[in-house]
């Protein structure tokens, strides 16, 4: 019986996993990372930028949430926080061509969705798709 | 033969280690975080917050490995000798956990949340898990026993890690990057499924103890304490989604995790039912020490899954995600629950009890410094949470460094509740590191009767 149980609630657990894996929305349609992203993207965990910033929430917290700067603050200011650093970002001597494929990177990241959840979608019984 | 294998006792000096350098590295952390000016010149924040975050899962995953180690012996086949596997699991193991430490001081990083170290890495502590099971399993295999719940447990525990270790890193897979969306879906419903597997080898120690320690195997056996264990089971496969309630994805991915993550309403339930009877066997059991190392994880997890219940609810979420309150909800449960557990099994085993009344009182004081220290913490990082969450939301046209101002004021103070509440536990662990040196500490304590020891000695 117990044995039942376990291989039932298994079964399930890996056709969810499936679903998941199938069935992530994109709703924006974004196309796939090209190389010039994907470099960027290799860059992002290389210098652990994940350790002090969150895409969606989810990441380090000393510096801000990075998910919309693109859309917020625009490529040129992004550039001179990421070339230069600050006195509480460090500066990790990026050149140009690194500087911009974290930045193609992040407009990438941009065009999946917003990380601030609007009020009108959540509900007591839980969050609807509009 | 009344002597475990040394290399036993060595692999939970290391999980010891792993403990303090957590503790020190998680200092240093915040000290990074509080005066970024200074530390980004010799030990950035970047640098540090691995090392920490590393090496506490790693203290986590060894001492619950190292603990059932020893007991799986005792269960399944009442021989006590080690074996090839097991020192090849325990030499792999420590290999990978040092070499990963040497990366991070090369600022060799991988980048992701927890697995912060390059994803080549991952093999040897694969191939190291692997052999553990195997070693495991086959234990498993010779006992034809009626399996108490614990076993059930430790076994889902061992399995779901190996599962959720290999879907953690499937992103090195290209189909996977194909979207940003699913590889951060997938990120952390590996990550969320994981916490749920070694807490099930933890809980199974904790259950194990309890057994031993009270002397009713029935607790480990009747049909209440399978029904919330298929529920630990159902909320590790199902409530994950949680954490990404903010990834604007199927909202069925986020409706599943929330009404899974409701029914741990019953759990909680059960614990305040449990409270009197609760009380009067703290009566009687009280002198033990590993039993007050149970009764305190019991409280916090009381607390903790309060907590977790709030942000579980998309409409607190909505404030309480990307803030200090994460931070409270993860390191309460590493250290209130996983560590407390992980800490009073480690005193079974070197059978603590039986030690003079110095060390025994050394042991109480630094356990109730712990514990006092750990709310003081806790709470800093929950006002530091709301007091984020607020300014972010109520607050129009607000700076990052304006919401963070009287943030890091908050993780100053709770920088000073840090340091105590290390000094504390670090105390605990160089006790039971030289204890664990003595050659006499561990016998085999099936003969040990604690019932006894309560009347032998009282404090
Ligand atoms: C040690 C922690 C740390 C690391 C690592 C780090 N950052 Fe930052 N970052 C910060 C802080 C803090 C700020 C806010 C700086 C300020 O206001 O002085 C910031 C600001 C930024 C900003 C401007 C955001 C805004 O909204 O104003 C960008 C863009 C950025 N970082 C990108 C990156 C990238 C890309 C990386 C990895 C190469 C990275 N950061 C690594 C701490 C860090």
């Amino acid at each position: 019986m117990l044995v039942k149980i376990w291989v039932s609630l298994f079964l399930a657990f890996a056709v969810y996993s499936w679903l998941v894996y199938m069935h992530t929305e994109d709703r924006n349609n974004v196309p796939p990372p090209d190389r010039h992203i994907q470099a960027g993207w290799q860059l992002w965990q290389d210098k652990n930028c994940q350790s002090c910033h969150q895409l969606y929430g989810l990441g380090g917290y000393m510096g801000p949430d990075l998910t919309n700067v693109y859309s917020d603050k625009g490529a040129k200011y992004m550039q001179t926080f990421i070339k230069y650093g600050t006195g509480k970002m460090p500066d990790f001597h990026l050149n140009d061509s690194e500087t911009q494929s974290l930045i193609s990177f992040l407009a990438w990241i941009d065009k999946s969705g917003k990380s601030k959840i609007p009020a009108s979608v959540v509900h007591w019984w839980g969050i609807s798709s509009k | 033969m009344n002597e475990y294998p040394i290399y036993y006792k060595r692999f939970l000096q290391f999980a010891l280690g792993l403990l303090a350098i957590a503790l020190v590295l998680g200092l240093l952390s915040a000290a990074a975080f509080s005066y970024p000016e200074t530390f980004n010149k010799f030990l950035p924040f970047y640098q540090l917050r691995p090392f920490h975050t590393s090496a506490a899962l790693f203290w986590i995953i060894t001492a619950s490995a190292g603990c059932i180690l020893f007991y799986k012996n005792d269960v399944f086949t009442g021989i006590y000798v080690g074996n090839t596997s097991e020192k090849l699991f325990i030499m792999l193991w420590i290999g990978s956990i040092l070499t990963i430490f040497c990366c991070y001081a090369f600022k060799k990083f991988g980048g992701r949340e927890y697995w912060e170290f390059p994803p080549v890495l991952s093999i040897a502590l694969l191939a190291s898990w692997l052999v553990f099971m195997y070693s495991y399993f086959a234990s498993w295999r010779i006992s034809k026993n009626k399996k108490p719940l614990y076993v059930w447990m430790w076994s889902t525990g061992i399995f779901f890690f190996l599962i959720t270790f290999v879907e953690q890193n499937l992103w090195l897979i290209p189909w996977f990057r194909s979207s940003f969306l699913k590889e951060i879906t997938i990120q952390w419903k590996a990550n969320g499924s994981m916490v749920g597997a070694w807490n099930q080898m933890i809980y199974g120690t904790a259950l194990f103890l309890m057994v031993k320690i009270s002397g009713d195997g029935t607790i480990a056996e009747n049909k209440k304490a399978f029904f919330f264990y298929f529920l630990g089971l159902t909320n590790l496969m199902f409530n994950w989604g949680h954490h990404i309630y903010n990834v604007p994805n199927g909202s069925w991915i986020r409706n599943t995790a929330y009404a899974i993550s409701m029914t741990e309403l019953l759990i909680f339930i059960n614990i305040i039912a449990g409270f009197k009877r609760k009380l009067d066997e703290q009566k009687r059991l009280k002198h033990i020490i590993p039993y007050r190392f149970l009764v305190a994880a019991e409280y916090w997890a009381f607390a903790n899954l309060l907590l977790a219940l709030l942000m579980s609810v998309p409409v607190v979420n909505r404030y309480t995600h990307g803030t200090h309150i994460t931070v409270a909800h993860a390191m309460i449960s590493t250290i209130g629950i996983n560590t407390m557990i992980l800490l009073g099994s480690i005193g079974y085993i070197i059978n603590i009890d039986t030690k003079n009344q110095k060390i025994k009182n050394f042991i109480n004081k630094a356990y109730w410094h712990a514990q006092v220290s750990l709310a003081a913490f806790g709470s800093s990082l929950v006002i530091a949470g709301i007091i984020k969450a607020y300014r972010t939301v109520a607050i129009e046209n607000i700076t990052f460094q304006e919401v963070m101002q009287p943030v890091v004021v908050m993780i100053k103070i709770f920088l000073l509740t840090g340091i105590w509440l290390a000094i504390s536990l670090i105390s605990i662990v160089v006790c039971y590191f030289r204890l664990l040196n003595n050659k006499r500490t561990i016998k085999i304590w099936k003969e040990v009767n604690t019932v006894m020891l309560v009347e032998e000695y009282d404090f």
